[in-house]
């Protein structure tokens, strides 16, 4: 991130010296950081009412009762491990909350199924995960398991349902319609999340390990 | 088409009259609740702003002192073949880097080219059809003190790619 942002407002800056002369700079410094700030306040209200909609959804178990639906739908996504395993309720969980755009409320769940998954690898060492894995049990900086690779593959590559903070900041900047995205945005993100699936499966040394 | 798009008018009001009521039947303290959300809200608020303020700074000085249209010059006929523009291929550069510097850059050109036009519509469908893979498999995988992340880096990017073609083609389907 620093080597982008240091390319970015050097060349900016030298460019801006060369073809608007020194005193842009200043005015331009100025106008941009003050756009800054006026897009995040107008961005704190509504970030602020889901998290805590969030906050309710997850203290009063509905959150769960969501992953109870899901957990039918992701256990085929990870033989390695037992449909009972309590890391599918995290994974679950997990999921939801990405899936309707509450990412602040998914990545804490998300690193309690890591480390229910961890938990369980150890418990039964060379059942069913990687060779690699096998190899170094014994070593505290373990190789993670498929069941660990799957889930961080299919977060990274995002889900999604509702784009809660990028609709937020189309109706901040005045769009007419600020959820014209969301149809787009689903095929998009179906396809990618399907070819992280596939991905996975193509390039996990520990699917092929019988 | 249309039920979707309107997903989000039907989702806030049921979200906003259902969970809290779910939560008052299971009898735990709603407003302390949101409270407690809502401040935590804040504080990613916090935690984003200064990116953005580093962000717009950076993709001000580029705009307004002409290097992207030096850029969008060189590159333009290649990506005007896709329909995009360079900016879009920034913004898809950026994202699994940086979600609040990503989220900068979009506000940048939201503001630039208008969200209703077409390349305001395929920024926003980039931007929240993907995520910061980086930040999320660094974070995951340190978590549980991975020795390596064996080929879910590789699979991540080769899924955002994907991710960012079926951007641009749902766009064209869709907006065109």
């Amino acid at each position: 991130m620093s080597r982008i942002w240091l390319l970015m407002l050097h060349l900016g800056t030298i460019l801006a010296i060369i073809m608007k002369g020194t005193g842009s700079v200043t005015n331009i410094a100025l106008s941009s950081t003050k756009e800054a700030i006026q897009v995040c306040i107008g961005l704190a209200g509504s970030i602020a009412l889901w998290s805590g909609i969030a906050k309710i959804a997850e203290e009063s178990g509905l959150m769960s009762r969501l992953a109870d639906f899901v957990r039918p739908l992701i256990s085929p996504l990870f033989p390695s491990i037992s449909p009972r395993s309590r890391a599918i309720g995290y994974m679950a969980t997990s999921m939801a909350a990405n899936l309707l755009g509450l990412g602040s409320a998914a990545t804490p769940f998300g690193l309690r199924a890591m480390e229910e998954l961890a938990a369980e690898a150890q418990r039964s060492p060379g059942k069913r995960i990687s060779r690699e894995s096998r190899l170094r049990i014994s070593t505290r900086h373990r190789e993670p398991t498929d069941a660990m690779c799957t889930f961080a593959i299919i977060t990274a590559s995002s889900l999604t349902l509702v784009p809660t903070t990028v609709l937020s900041l189309r109706a901040e900047l005045g769009s007419i319609d600020p959820g014209s995205v969301i149809g787009a945005t689903i095929l998009a993100t179906t396809c990618s999340t399907g070819a992280a699936i596939l991905f996975d499966r193509l390039l996990s040394t520990g699917g092929r390990w019988r | 088409m249309r039920l979707v798009s309107s997903l989000p008018y039907l989702l806030v009001p049921l979200f906003l009259l259902g969970i809290p009521a779910y939560g008052a039947l299971k009898g735990i303290d709603v407003y302390a609740c949101f409270i407690e959300g809502a401040s935590d809200g804040l504080k990613v608020v916090t935690r984003i702003a200064p990116a953005m303020i580093a962000m717009f700074l950076a993709v001000g000085l580029l705009r307004d002192s002409g290097a992207l249209d030096i850029l969008a010059h060189a590159v333009g006929p290649a990506t005007a073949k896709l329909g995009v523009r360079p900016d879009h291929i920034m913004l898809a550069l950026l994202r699994p880097l940086s979600g609040s510097g990503s989220l900068g850059f979009l506000a940048s050109i939201l503001k630039e080219l208008g969200p209703d036009t077409f390349d305001g519509k395929l920024a926003s469908v980039i931007q929240g059809a993907s995520d910061t893979s980086l930040y999320v498999l660094a974070l995951y995988f340190g978590s549980v003190n991975a020795s390596s992340m064996r080929h879910s880096a590789i699979a991540a990017f080769m899924a955002n790619m994907v991710g960012f073609a079926a951007a641009i083609l749902a766009c064209r389907i869709i907006f065109r």
